[in-house]
């Protein structure tokens, strides 16, 4: 560690932990190391998930809750017992809480569905309203857009401030006794933003609206435990978490879940067909038709069992010391302009930036000559450059691997794209 | 440094120094948007019988897409209608061959300063915003003069 990063505490041993993952060891263009920086649209996977799968393919590839042959039960039992791990990592009161999806995208469209076709007193009508933030990744936009399209209800939704947090000065007017669901995003996957779910949750209550939180941007980094956050439905996803694509995760309150009607229909969900009608299987089969992403599943234990070895909280600190150092040399290159809290209280490991008047493609294009990954575009949170008055930003995001020296020479990387286009 | 085949000298001269920029005078404008990046170009297009009397424009992207809009101002303008489509179809053609085609004496008649995006043509990523001033002027002609556009189209290809 050199004398610039004496003083950062709570740092992981980066060195150890960086050889779980072989990826990180790779040059490009003529030997560059990788820095990968874009951590809030996928993680690396480490050789423990990897391993996990591949001995999944060559050993109990099957599909599960059909056959009685002994690959059958095995390929099922490791499915099921990845929906033990996924409960116990966030604290579910049961496992059967536990719905797995394709990605956090299919969890959001699940619960707006859900909701579009229920009885009441959960059904979502004219006569009622959606409340939504405008700092949502379009996955968390779109789905309420289409319900509110289909039924007529109102969709309202938070403002942000100039500082890149949520403007709630107004909560009573925008969460009110006609509204049946509040869904927002727990950190914010653009400006890193984390928000505060305690007072969102108790105006809900309050009026007895619905909470759904995208939590794509905490399961990874922090603890997350859906009882303490009091909330209905809690959504992410495999992929930012080490773990494969193709797997997400919808977590839902039992009686909820029993309540409302399934989306999709087909295999697995089902208790009875007949050709004029059918029955359904209790949660959370009813919310999985069709062959699941089993291999995915399995795959997603092993993360979860990776990230517990390490411990949340221990890479929830990591994660804060290495935020903090960034937030500091970004502050000292010229023409950087923060997007979003300009500080490490509340916010997480994403932190977007515009550089002067130069486009974030030519950012990241000359960045990526000097082997460093990061994101440029709207991150799918197109509102929210609108609201700043900006085309694109360019974003850094951190993992658990992530180290002070990546952000130096993320640092000395900004001074060569300003010197080339200067 | 292989990036310098992107951001050749001429397409930096471009993008600090664009040709003809600002909305102007026009017979059509469109609105043009790259959503994966953000890129946007509003164009518009005045036309003298089938010359090109003036190609105007503001933007906001990265250096490609705007230096692209200036390149195109500069070659197109004063142009015949036909021998503007036979340009765009040139550019159309370099910009899509993933970097595979050298340009030659012949192309580089034709293109002039715009042969130095063939480096372009090998970042997927960035040959929309190359191409987004380009799609906006076929878009703007199209409306500007109807028929008239496909009838020159189809007496080039015949010629």
């Amino acid at each position: 560690m050199t004398v610039a990063h004496q003083g950062l505490t709570g740092l992981l041993d980066t060195e150890a932990l960086r050889k779980d993952f072989p990826i990180l060891e790779r040059t490009l263009h003529d030997g560059k190391k990788l820095v990968y920086l874009d951590n809030a649209a996928t993680s690396q996977t480490p050789r423990q998930v990897i391993d996990v799968l591949s001995e999944y393919y060559e050993q109990h590839n099957a599909n599960v809750h059909r056959g009685v042959h002994v690959l059958a039960e095995e390929a099922t039992a490791l499915y099921e017992g990845a929906r033990d791990k996924v409960a116990e990592f966030i604290n579910a009161p049961s496992r059967d809480e536990v719905i797995f999806t394709k990605n956090a995208s299919e969890s959001l469209n699940l619960v707006a569905n859900m909701l579009g076709w229920a009885d009441e007193p959960y059904r979502v009508d004219h006569e009622t309203e959606i409340v939504i933030t405008e700092m949502e990744h379009h996955s968390n936009i779109v789905p309420w857009q289409l319900l509110s399209q289909r039924t007529g209800a109102k969709l309202k939704w938070f403002g942000l401030t100039d500082d890149g947090r949520l403007d709630l000065s107004n909560i009573d007017e925008v969460i009110t006794e006609k509204t049946k669901i509040v869904s927002f995003v727990l950190v914010s996957n653009i400006l890193g933003t984390v928000n505060p779910v305690e007072a969102i949750v108790r105006r809900a209550q309050e009026v007895g609206a619905l909470v759904l939180i995208d939590a794509s941007q905490a399961a990874p980094h922090m603890p997350l435990d859906v009882q303490a956050l009091q909330a209905d439905f809690v959504a992410f996803t495999g992929h930012k978490m080490c773990g494969p694509t193709g797997i997400g995760v919808l977590w839902g309150r039992q009686e909820l879940l029993e309540d409302l009607p399934p989306f999709l229909g087909g295999g697995e969900m089902i208790e009875t067909v007949s050709m004029h009608s059918s029955t359904y299987a209790p949660a959370p089969h009813k919310f999985e038709a069709g062959t699941p992403p089993v291999a995915q599943a399995v795959g997603l234990g092993a993360a979860v069992d990776y990230l517990t070895s390490i411990g949340m909280d221990k890479i929830a600190q990591h994660e804060h010391a290495i935020t903090e150092y960034a937030v500091k040399r970004f502050l000292e290159v010229p023409d950087l302009k923060i997007i979003g809290p300009a500080t490490a209280e509340e916010r997480g490991a994403a932190i977007s930036f515009t550089l002067g008047d130069i486009h974030p493609h030519d950012v990241g294009q000359v960045l990526d000559e000097q082997g460093i990954a990061v994101r440029v575009g709207h991150h799918c949170a197109r509102p929210v450059c609108l609201r700043y008055g900006i085309p694109a930003t360019t974003r850094a995001s951190f993992y658990l691997y992530s180290t002070p020296g990546e952000i130096d020479t993320l640092v000395e990387g900004l001074e060569h794209v300003r010197n080339f286009f200067g | 440094m292989k990036l310098d085949s992107m951001y050749q000298d001429v397409i930096l001269d471009h993008y600090k120094h664009p040709h003809g920029r600002g909305l102007r005078d026009g017979d059509a404008e469109v609105h043009h948007v790259n959503p994966t990046c953000g890129d946007e170009i509003t164009l518009r297009v005045k036309y003298d019988g089938s010359r090109i009397e003036d190609v105007s424009y503001e933007g906001q992207g990265c250096s490609i897409s705007q230096a692209s809009a200036s390149v195109l101002n500069e070659l197109l303008v004063g142009k015949d209608l036909a021998e503007a489509q036979k340009i765009q179809g040139v550019f159309l053609e370099l910009m899509q061959s993933k970097g595979k085609l050298e340009p030659d004496d012949a192309m580089e008649e034709v293109l002039e300063d715009a042969v130095a995006f063939a480096g372009v043509s090998k970042y997927p990523a960035r040959v929309k915003c190359a191409l987004l001033s380009w799609m906006a002027w076929k878009d703007a002609t199209a409306q500007a003069l109807g028929a008239d556009v496909e009838a020159a189209e189809a007496e080039r290809k015949t010629a």
